[in-house]
């Protein structure tokens, strides 16, 4: 199991400024789909588990005002309240930014319980401000952390592999 | 350089704590403007034209498809094309010379009679962006939204019937539900006797139902159901689908029947939205008849 050993060397590979505003914006498009009922619910936040890789891979490029930049972009696509994703993906961009060291240590599998943490904790951000606003919580809408803590090991492995092919195509 | 702090060897800038508590701070200031007095929607509008290329997006090799497809359209197919439309649109005039003949008499009746005057439709144009790639959902984008006034509830027809009903409306876009989504209904009448009818939708792309139907009603194959307007969303008098299949089986007391819809429901490109529909009168309230019920229970 190539891929699950711990990432030492991988985190430290260079990564050009396309992929990452690439994988950004493919991100805002697969969360633009328009998903309806069970599905909207099950749909894991594309953007959220991109910024996160991007916060505990790259911490110095890819940071909390960034990740501010890109809620307010979610909050335009979503036309949810100005500030609702910004406030959801900066303490997201904040707790990878301070976890990145500990994910070092850890293989994917190990990782999946911190990053379902952090996740958990942007869902409520988010679930919090709605129920203060509106005054209700929708309940299955925390069944999206779910699938976006599962999409971290696919998602973690593609990209390893597109920095991979970068590095050999550099040397 | 202020030598009292921790020397860093490299300026990172703030550390991620001030950052947090700024952007934090932020965003809950830009919440509380926005859900209170909402002076953020030109902001909103303007980036939102930066977000929304990106569902288009998914739609652009369909749209270089087509497009490769018109440019290499021969004279000979143009030619065609334009003398169907030609005769179509003689035809058509006649019908339309009749109708306002027809709309005149029916003010006119309508004046003696003291009912209230059919409202004119007013239709916008609007062209499909994309469908929904969902096997569950029998829904659609079109490229109209809260920008030309379009509005949750509002019906939209192609030349030949009722396409679906609107949704949800996006800024730039909006969602329309086709009549074939499973248990969509629209109320129908039979255009042969006037037998009013509820028509729902089966689930799948070209068929419709229609439900409680007694074994004894007077409805024939190739029966025209045009709506009947009694809801108040969807205009009466336009065609909706036709009877194609009718099972009667003394076991049940219910015929199934099976409809097909006039209209191209995942055909065509352009569609119309209607708009201006009358306003009906407020459906009175039930209360006296609850607390009769009321008075009526303890014993």
């Amino acid at each position: 199991m190539p891929y699950l050993a711990p990432v030492h060397p991988e985190i430290q590979r260079p990564v050009s400024t396309s992929l990452i505003v690439f994988s950004v914006l493919l991100a805002l498009f697969l969360n633009g789909l328009p998903w309806e009922g069970i599905w909207l619910m099950l749909r894991p936040d594309f953007v959220a588990v991109v910024m996160l890789y991007w916060c505990t891979h790259k911490p110095l490029r890819v940071g909390i005002g960034l990740s501010w930049a890109v809620g307010i972009l979610a909050d335009v696509a979503d036309a949810s309240l100005f500030g609702q994703h910004a406030l959801a993906y900066t303490l997201l961009a904040f707790g990878g930014v301070m976890l990145h060291h500990r994910l070092k240590m850890f293989d994917l599998r190990q990782q999946t319980t911190q990053v379902f943490g952090i996740l958990a904790l942007t869902y409520a951000a988010y679930a919090l401000v709605h129920w203060q606003v509106n005054g209700y919580v929708v309940w299955p809408y925390f069944l999206g952390c779910l699938t976006s803590t599962l999409l971290w090991v696919p998602l973690s492995i593609m990209f390893q592999a597109a920095r991979r092919m970068r590095v050999d195509r550099d040397h | 350089m202020d030598n009292t702090q921790s020397f860093q060897f490299f300026n990172r800038g703030p550390s991620p704590a001030v950052r947090l508590v700024f952007f934090v701070v932020l965003s809950l200031l830009l919440l509380f403007i926005d859900a209170r007095y909402r002076y953020l929607e030109s902001t909103r509008s303007a980036l939102s034209v930066l977000v929304s290329p990106i569902p288009r997006l998914a739609t652009l090799p369909g749209v270089l498809w087509q497009q490769a497809g018109d440019f290499f359209t021969t004279q000979h197919n143009l030619v065609e094309d334009n003398q169907s439309l030609h005769q179509r649109h003689e035809r058509d005039a006649a019908q339309l010379l009749q109708l306002q003949a027809l709309q005149q008499e029916n003010r006119q009746l309508r004046n003696l009679l003291a009912l209230p005057q059919r409202g004119e439709l007013t239709t916008q144009s609007a062209e499909i962006v994309y469908a929904e790639r969902d096997v569950f959902k029998r829904k659609m984008l079109i490229d109209k939204g809260a920008n030309a006034n379009v509005l949750i509830g509002q019906v939209v027809m192609d030349d030949a019937g009722i396409v679906g009903q609107i949704t949800r409306v996006y800024p730039w876009l909006a969602e329309v539900t086709l009549i074939t989504e499973k248990d969509h209904a629209v109320p129908v009448q039979v255009l042969r006797n006037g037998l009013r009818t509820i028509l729902f939708g089966a689930g799948d792309t070209s068929h419709l139902s229609l439900r409680y139907m007694p074994v004894s009603s007077d409805i024939q194959n190739g029966d025209q159901l045009v709506t009947s307007g009694i809801d108040g969303i969807y205009p009466p008098g336009i065609p909706v689908a036709k009877v194609v299949k009718i099972e009667r089986d003394a076991a049940y007391p219910f015929a199934r029947v099976t409809c097909l819809p006039v209209a191209g429901v995942d055909k065509h490109r352009h569609l119309l939205i209607l708009s201006g529909l009358p306003k009906l009168p407020e459906r009175p309230e039930e209360k006296p008849a609850a607390q009769n019920m009321k008075t009526k229970l303890p014993k």
